[in-house]
């Protein structure tokens, strides 16, 4: 049976009431009917062909979130969502299996392209075809993996990771593929009874990716997701697992966009990161989705739960983040230093405007002996908007020799935003050094008549300081993000002066 | 011709009167000094022209090239060839100095319609400069001014000048906190630059600087007016005798 007919006759089994919409919507992409129920996940588990043990998992975890109630300490304020009034399943057209790019639908391709995603670009230059013998040491190989919405639409440079051994397919089909990693990982990091998103996501996700980097295998080449928020009120929940297995590397990319849209879409992700011993996991995001108008009206609200456990000694997971989009971001990548000698690294830019609310920072968890973490936050705060870091630092009795160093540095752009850093630290043994330093401050006057004298405009001259005050974690960028970072923070200060 | 033309200029700052009618005209080619006590509103002259916010012009205007000055955009008068030498130039941290020279050389250049200096160019020249103002290369690495001396600052705000070939030049107390060879060096920067289409606007509370930036005209400032105007001599019948006799005649 095609598919768009499979999924018009599973439609009209699920819910008949529902159906009209379903069907009209079919017409453009696949979409479960609206609402969450335990038919929902079962849907979506079907669509996926997933093995018994995946629905299982699933419906505990729905089963479980049905009891829990959504967090209110962080520092963001929105009207109650609905969460019967949302799509938690849609995908474009019927699935084909992809082997180029230029198999997938040139439509999709453009709405990247208007997105300013290279995607399209990344794949020619980064070698589709590459000539044999080509090899530009300078211009390092990205392999992308698309997810337009929820599933998974293009997947490049396949071969020459499996090469590698590197596993990098969406998790759906790892699923399929290599039920015995993904069972013996999934949620042991972020337990489905972790909190109400992550939960949430266990009951519902629909994509994401996976990967598996053997032991002792430097990942080749960067790989990286593009995601995108498409439909009208799907709540799009992405669920990555990335294992590095004994004595390996990986750099991981992440980049969000989503199209404007009037409604606040729901989006909550959950990333689990695992690494043994002597392996390194560097996972760097930028996102950029849609922060809402100038009135505050529309936007994304993006409530994520990213955990790395550096599982091995002498292990490490570096986070770095750009963070310029949404509404509302709530937001804690974190790291549980659980190896001997293991390390955690969080470098984030988070940047408001207009009437966006921020509550991002990072938890540290020292478990293991000797271990060091590293935090520098920046946060830019303008317009009307709230910003706030909120960061954990605990050493366990055992984690004897636990170092951390943070570093928060506020910069607040006008008078009508704010700057609010909430650290909490316990060190539970009297051998971890801890320390902390804050600083806030406002865009000079001075500082930017300097530049507008030398010929910048406002808008330049804000962009040019904010770069500076970011210089650090830019720094920790791969190369391709930080230029493409760099462009977007300017772009996000827009119209915050003046 | 008259390259700059102050007329009759009152300006305010928090509803304080700071410049009382002061005019100036000063032509292309020349060199002028601006002497007078402290808080006499030279800086707040420099200000003006360069067009930072917060001053109220009340009254007067101010040509430059013929073109009303007071209704174009600060960069826009940067572009068109104002530049502003600082009393205090500012740190701009995580911004180096080679970066910030190359984005401002390009924003003037793209204002004029004129096409960006490639990279190759754009480095040659730069070192060129900074060769003559015996400023090391590595400076130009660091974040704008940050961890500058004093002289060094100095010697990075004649280093731009240098790059941007503007056509007035203010220089606000570029000698102070200079040692004697880095106010030659600073001055020697400066002459060099010295062209029958440029000007230059120094103000200075020292006769010294003078000796090595002979100026055509020297003005003598006191509370918010200029109240003498003479040759160079008028800076040293400063030296000897002070601003007391200005003060009455304000
Ligand atoms: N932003 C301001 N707010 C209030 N008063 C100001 C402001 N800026 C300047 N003034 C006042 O204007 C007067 C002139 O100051 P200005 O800095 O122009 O003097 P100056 O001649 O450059 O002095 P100096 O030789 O000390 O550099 C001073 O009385 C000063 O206090
Ligand atoms: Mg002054």
């Amino acid at each position: 049976m095609p598919a768009v007919q499979e999924t018009v006759e599973r439609v009209k089994r699920i819910d008949v009431d529902q159906y009209r919409y379903g069907f009209e919507t079919l017409i453009e992409s696949d979409k479960a009917p609206k609402g969450l129920s335990e038919e929902t996940v079962k849907f979506i588990s079907e669509k996926k062909n997933e093995p018994a043990w995946m629905l299982q998992w699933r419906l505990e975890a729905y089963r479980r979130w049905l009891t829990m109630t959504e967090p209110t300490w962080a520092r963001v304020d929105y009207p109650k969502i609905d969460f019967q009034d949302l799509y938690y399943y849609s995908a474009p057209k019927p699935k084909k299996t992809i082997s180029s790019l230029d198999e997938i639908d040139p439509e999709i391709l453009k709405t990247y392209e208007k997105l300013g995603i290279p995607l399209r670009e990344v794949a020619m230059l980064e070698g589709v075809e590459p000539k044999p013998g080509d090899q530009d040491p300078n211009r390092r190989k990205i392999a992308v993996d698309a997810v337009f919405d929820s599933v998974s639409v293009a997947t490049t440079f396949q071969a020459e990771l499996k090469k590698a051994g590197v596993i990098f397919m969406p998790i759906s089909e790892a699923i399929r593929e290599h039920p015995e990693l993904v069972q013996k990982y999934l949620g042991s990091v972020v337990p489905t009874s972790d909190n109400f998103y992550a939960t949430l996501n266990s009951a519902v996700f629909s994509d994401g990716s996976f990967v598996y980097v053997p032991p002792g295998v430097r990942c080749p080449m960067e790989l990286s997701t593009y995601f995108r928020i498409n439909e009208r009120n799907t709540g799009q929940f992405e669920r990555t697992l990335i294992i590095a297995d004994k004595g390996s590397y990986v750099s991981y990319l992440e980049g969000c966009t989503a199209p404007q849209r009037d409604e606040n879409q729901l989006h909550a992700a959950v990333v689990e990161l695992v690494t043994h011993d002597d392996a390194e996991i560097k996972y760097s995001t930028v996102q950029n989705w849609y922060p809402g108008n100038s009135e505050g009206k529309g936007g994304i609200y993006n409530f994520v739960t990213k955990r790395g456990d550096c599982r091995g000694d002498r292990s490490k997971i570096s986070w770095t983040q750009v963070e310029t989009g949404s509404a509302i971001t709530w937001k804690y990548p974190s790291c549980i230093l659980r190896g001997d000698n293991s390390s955690g690294e969080f470098y984030s830019i988070a940047i408001s405007n207009g009437y966006q609310q921020v509550d991002s920072g990072t938890k540290m968890i020292h478990l293991g002996k000797n271990t060091s973490s590293r935090i520098i936050s920046k946060g830019i705060a303008a317009g009307k908007s709230q910003n706030t870091y909120r960061g954990l630092v605990t050493a366990h009795r055992k984690a004897t020799g636990a170092r951390n160093f943070t570093a928060c540095d506020s910069l607040l752009i006008g008078d009508k935003c704010g700057a609010h850093t909430v650290p909490y630290i316990e060190a539970k043994n009297s051998s971890a050094t801890f320390e902390h330093e804050a600083t806030t401050s406002k865009i000079s006057e001075d500082v930017l008549f300097y530049c507008i004298q030398r010929g910048l405009t406002q808008e330049e001259a804000v962009g040019l300081v904010v770069n500076g005050f970011v210089k650090d974690v830019l720094q920790q960028l791969p190369m391709e993000f930080a230029v493409e970072a760099q462009k977007l923070i300017s772009i996000s200060l827009e119209g915050s002066v003046g | 011709m008259a390259l700059l033309e102050v007329k009759d200029l009152k300006v305010r700052v928090e509803e304080r009167e700071i410049l009382h009618g002061l005019t100036l005209t000063v032509n292309e080619g020349e060199i002028h000094a601006i002497m007078g006590p402290n808080g006499s509103g030279k800086s707040t002259l420099s200000h003006v022209i360069a067009g930072k916010p917060g001053y109220e012009v009340t009254d007067g205007e101010i040509l430059f090239k013929g073109e009303d000055l007071l209704a174009m955009a600060p960069n826009e008068r940067a572009a068109k060839g104002v530049f502003l030498a600082f009393q205090y130039p500012v740190e701009i941290p995580g911004v180096s100095t080679m970066n910030f020279l190359r984005t401002a050389l390009n924003a003037q250049r793209k204002a004029r319609g004129e096409s960006e200096y490639s990279t190759p160019d754009f480095l040659k020249k730069v070192r060129e400069v900074s060769k003559s103002l015996n400023i090391p290369q590595d400076m130009l690495k660091r974040g704008v001014n940050v961890g500058f001396s004093g002289g060094e600052k100095k010697r990075n705000e004649v280093l731009q000048m240098a790059l941007f070939e503007p056509s007035l030049c203010i220089l606000d107390e570029m000698d102070s906190g200079l040692d004697i060879d880095a106010l030659r060096i600073a001055a020697d920067g400066v002459n060099a630059l010295h062209s029958p289409k440029r000007a230059m606007v120094v103000i200075t509370h020292y006769q010294r600087l003078l000796n090595y930036i002979v100026p055509d005209v020297v003005h003598v400032m006191s509370n918010g007016r200029v109240v003498k105007s003479g040759g160079k001599e008028l800076a040293l019948e400063l030296e000897a005798s002070g601003y007391a006799q200005f003060e009455d005649a304000a």
